[in-house]
């Protein structure tokens, strides 16, 4: 059994779990390269079938190409979508053009999946972060308890080992289920590759610039690239020693600061 | 935008059936343990630093990070990333990253060495295919190092390296090194993990790591890197029958899909497969695949060990979660009692009789721990004289557990898979073990028996006893009966309190104060106790019992029935006990109400060799529980309780 092969497994038995052990599981989609991996694999866990909401937190800074990849998605897949946006947030007008990004990822991402968590009471959430994304990251459980309040104790986590997890929760509290913990950057491109899963097409080189990792318009930048396609991008990752992030202005903000944002409940 | 669906099946149709035994080499997660401040973050720090794994700038601005606080730089640094860490100098959980080198990619576990993160470091360590065991020169072997090595044997791990760092603190003495290498080697070895190998390192100045040192002439083994590339991933099970653990089935239209996991063997479409516990057969129908290719045939297997599938039965059984799926001729062990060694991870101890979640597989059921033979302590080996009474955090015991219903599994380390287990407590997994051997059991098949005490015994996990307590009026018996019913319950033991108000308002509610009615309200109390014991109930019989003949009878009574019987005196000095007076008893006896009471106009026969005595004159309530429970709970529960006796290991 190749890698790829133990990787989509291991991630196919989490989702399986997570299924069994909740009531209200819902899966976040961003559309992003990793979001897309994590709908395949449910397609693959529950035989063609996503028996789960799929929810994207809208910021409304969405790109429209990724607004469009999202109706077709949709359609293609047949899953249940839920968009929710921090409509309240909006109305304050907080928003990329009179904010700091960090305020702006707080509200419009964090707060706003707070919202959607409380109107639709789900005791789950399906997420596709991946350890070496951030260095915070990488001591995640694929288990993950949240406290009502949203947050990560990771000073006391539970133990996890052969194949059980946490999936008790009490009252307001949700566990982040987390299949694509194990996986790299370049695991996900290969399985791109492999699966030929559809992808927004922002990830490919237009004239020598193409978007490494996808967040909201105004704070993501493309990377200097020619990869056109997905071989380009793993002989690119190959060599790179940039971060994958590096293109996120909110990350970067303040010293810590994807610290301070994910013991406030972002991803 | 790429809009293609893949229509190619992901699965290959026919996969070669030496899938399952040649694991690609291509992939090796490793745990890095040892003692707090053997250098554990500084050696992964540095090995990611010098095989080129740290993305450009962060060692810099790490540095200078270091530089603004004031800080020497340690490559520690690259990986203790969370604020705290950095500010206490500590790793505090499990962290993984990976380097690649030309030949494979590496997955570091990074495992803390404090004490109280041993949780972290078997969560992390349960996952991997080898371990890095570090260890001082200039300490030696320190506790977690021990620690550490004795769990990697409990946790299966079997290809480990010794990496001796620190070198430059001694010098680079060979004698160093040769001395830590000949105990922990001695060490690891009674433990069945002998190590692959010994390497002398220095991971701070980067000595033994990637290259061979000049500081170590005199070493002519391999660098760690080049030990590490000689391991495996987890070498497959060669040859093992097939074990399908079902997570789920699902029913997204007419069909049933039988959904789990590859744990062992393989499976194919035609295969014979009988589920456990419980034994329904049936035959492999299809293998369920998504995406579907029109052009391409239905994929038929085998699918190897490691595989998530979803199949399609010939017959519509009813299959649950948990169930194992093997084939007819090699099927798993199906029992509700084994031996087990576990290690407990929880602030409050696994108790024996108590009721605790296990979970092996997908199988979920209830366990009581009947016995606890030995506590082994993890870091000098040295082992428990006999039986105790619970399993402190951070220690490893040898278990006798029974649940409530049969479970299926593989025992000693057949399909390590099959043989492992987790036991609950709340909703937080507070401890793990592995199955040594199943036990035989006598409840399992009680239709054509007659019931006994044993058969009930084995149900409640304890036998039926009578605990009798006499002593004067206001000595504390109601009191202490009440407590230790408590305890008993919260031990997982059944209690029954039997004291004169119960008798009198009910079963004796006939009889009067004359010497021939009180004989025979406590020959009415005895023969309740005793119905009640042989039932497996504790009976605490708290009764004044004045006189020494009586209590020999219920003694007698209980022998001849072969219920364990202890006599316990509750003894205060009679003032004491008039000074106490909670029902106004003693007052109303001094002005002549109540004739012929006990300590003022009838005498108190003080047992002559009791079980136990207990002055609760002189000893806190909680004192008097401590002894109470202690010769209680001996009772119901002996050292080698009858249900294990015929233990079939």
């Amino acid at each position: 059994m190749s890698h790829l092969d133990e990787l989509e497994s291991h991630s196919i038995y989490l989702l399986r779990e997570a299924f069994h052990a909740f009531e209200r599981p819902a899966m976040l989609w961003s559309m992003g390269k990793d979001s897309n991996v994590l709908v395949w694999l449910a397609k693959k866990a529950f035989c063609g079938h996503v028996p789960f909401p799929i929810v994207h937190i809208d910021t409304t800074y969405e790109f429209p190409e990724m607004m469009e990849f999202r109706s077709w998605a949709k359609e293609h897949y047949g899953f249940n979508l839920i968009v929710w946006i921090n409509q309240d947030a909006r109305n304050r007008g907080i928003g990329y053009e009179t904010t700091d990004p960090v305020t702006v990822t707080h509200e419009l991402k964090t707060v706003a999946l707070q919202q959607c968590l409380a109107a639709h009471k789900f005791d789950a959430l399906i997420t596709g972060i991946r350890r070496d994304e951030d260095s915070t990251r990488a001591k995640e459980r694929s288990f993950s308890p949240r406290t009502a309040d949203f947050e990560w104790d990771y000073k006391d986590q539970p133990p996890e080992f052969w194949n059980h997890f946490t999936t008790d929760v009490g009252p307001g509290e949700h566990v982040r289920v987390q299949p694509l913990l194990d996986w790299t950057e370049l695991d996900i491109w290969r399985y791109l590759e492999r699966e030929k899963v559809p992808l927004p097409g922002m990830y490919f080189s237009r004239s020598g610039k193409r978007y490494r990792s996808l967040g909201c318009w105004p704070i993501s930048k493309p990377v200097e690239s020619n990869a056109a396609n997905i071989a380009d991008i793993i002989e690119e990752l190959k060599v790179t020693r940039v971060s994958e992030r590096a293109g996120r202005a909110q990350d970067h903000h303040e010293r810590n600061a994807m610290q301070k944002l994910r013991a406030k409940g972002f991803m | 935008m790429t809009k293609l669906l893949n229509l190619a099946l992901s699965e290959p149709g026919a996969a070669p059936a030496a899938a399952a035994v040649s694991a690609a080499p291509n992939h090796l997660s490793f745990v890095v343990v040892g003692h707090v401040d053997h250098g554990k973050s500084t050696l992964i720090g540095r090995l990611l630093f010098d095989t080129h794994s740290v993305e450009d700038g962060k060692a810099e601005r790490i540095q200078a990070a270091c530089k603004a606080e004031g800080m020497e730089f340690e490559y520690a640094f690259l990986m203790d990333a969370l604020l705290e860490e950095q500010a206490q100098n500590i790793t505090m959980d499990t962290t993984r990253v990976s380097f690649r080198t030309p030949r494979r990619a590496y997955t570091i576990i990074d495992a803390p060495g404090h004490k109280e993160f041993l949780k972290n470091m078997i969560t992390g360590a349960a996952s991997a295919d080898a371990a890095v065991l570090l260890v001082d020169a200039n300490e030696g072997l320190r506790e977690q190092t021990r620690r550490h090595g004795f769990l990697l044997s409990l946790l299966g791990l079997k290809q480990i390296v010794v990496a001796v760092n620190k070198m430059d603190l001694v010098n680079y003495d060979q004698q160093v090194f040769d001395r830590i290498r000949a105990e922990l080697g001695e060490f690891l070895g009674r433990l069945g993990v002998p190590p692959t190998y010994f390497v002398p390192i220095s991971a701070k100045l980067g000595q033994g790591l990637i290259q061979p040192s000049a500081h170590l002439p005199w070493y002519h083994g391999p660098v760690l890197l080049e030990a590490l590339e000689q391991f495996r991933s987890t070498p497959p099970l060669v040859g093992a029958p097939l074990r399908l653990t079902v997570q789920d089935i699902y029913r997204f239209d007419a069909r049933r899909i039988v959904a789990g996991l590859v744990e062992a063997g393989s499976l194919s479409v035609g295969d014979a497969i009988e589920f456990y516990p419980g034994g329904k057969r049936s035959v492999i129908k299809t293998i369920e695949a998504w995406p579907v290719a029109p052009d391409q045939p239905a994929p038929q297997g085998p699918i190897p060990t490691g595989r998530s599938v979803a199949i399609t039965l010939e017959d519509q059984l009813f299959v649950e979660r948990g169930q194992i799926g093997a084939p007819l001729a090699d099927p798993p062990t199906q029992a509700q009692a084994f031996s087990a060694r576990v290690f407990w991870l929880h602030a409050d101890p696994l108790r024996v009789g108590e009721l605790v979640p296990l979970r092996l597989g997908a199988q979920q059921a209830e366990a009581r721990v009947l016995s606890i033979q030995r506590t082994l302590d993890a870091v000098s080996l040295d082992t428990s004289d006999g039986p105790t009474s619970e399993v402190k955090r951070h220690e490893v015991a040898e278990v006798h557990i029974r649940v409530r219903r049969p479970i299926a599994f593989d025992a000693g380390g057949r399909i390590p898979a099959l043989g492992r287990f987790v036991l609950m407590r709340g909703r937080r997994i507070a401890g793990g073990g592995v199955i040594d051997a199943s036990l035989s059991d006598q409840s399992a098949s009680t239709d054509d028996q007659p019931i006994t005490a044993a058969t009930r015994s084995a149900l409640l996990g304890h036998r039926g006893a009578v605990i009798w307590m006499t002593g004067l009026s206001g000595s504390g018996k109601s009191t202490l009966a009440q407590e230790l019913e408590k305890r008993l319950l919260r031990a997982g033991v059944l209690p029954a309190v039997l004291d004169g108000d119960i008798l009198r308002t009910g079963l004796s509610k006939n009889l009067g104060f004359s010497p021939d009615d009180r004989r025979e309200n406590l020959r009415r109390a005895i023969e309740l106790a005793l119905h009640l014991a042989d039932a497996g109930v504790v009976v605490i019989a708290a009764l004044i019992s004045p006189f020494r003949a009586d209590r020999a009878m219920a003694a007698k009574r209980a022998a001849e029935r072969g219920v364990p019987f202890a006599e316990v005196f509750i003894n205060a000095p009679l003032d004491e006990c008039e000074r106490r007076d909670p029902k106004q008893l003693y007052k109303r006896a001094r002005a002549g109400e109540i004739p012929l009471f006990t300590g003022i106009d009838s005498p108190y026969e003080a047992p002559l060799a009791p079980t136990l005595e207990i002055r609760t004159d002189r000893q806190s309530v909680r004192e008097s529980l401590d002894k109470l429970s202690e010769v209680v709970l001996k009772l119901a529960r002996p050292s080698d309780p009858e249900d294990t006796a015929g233990a079939n290991i």
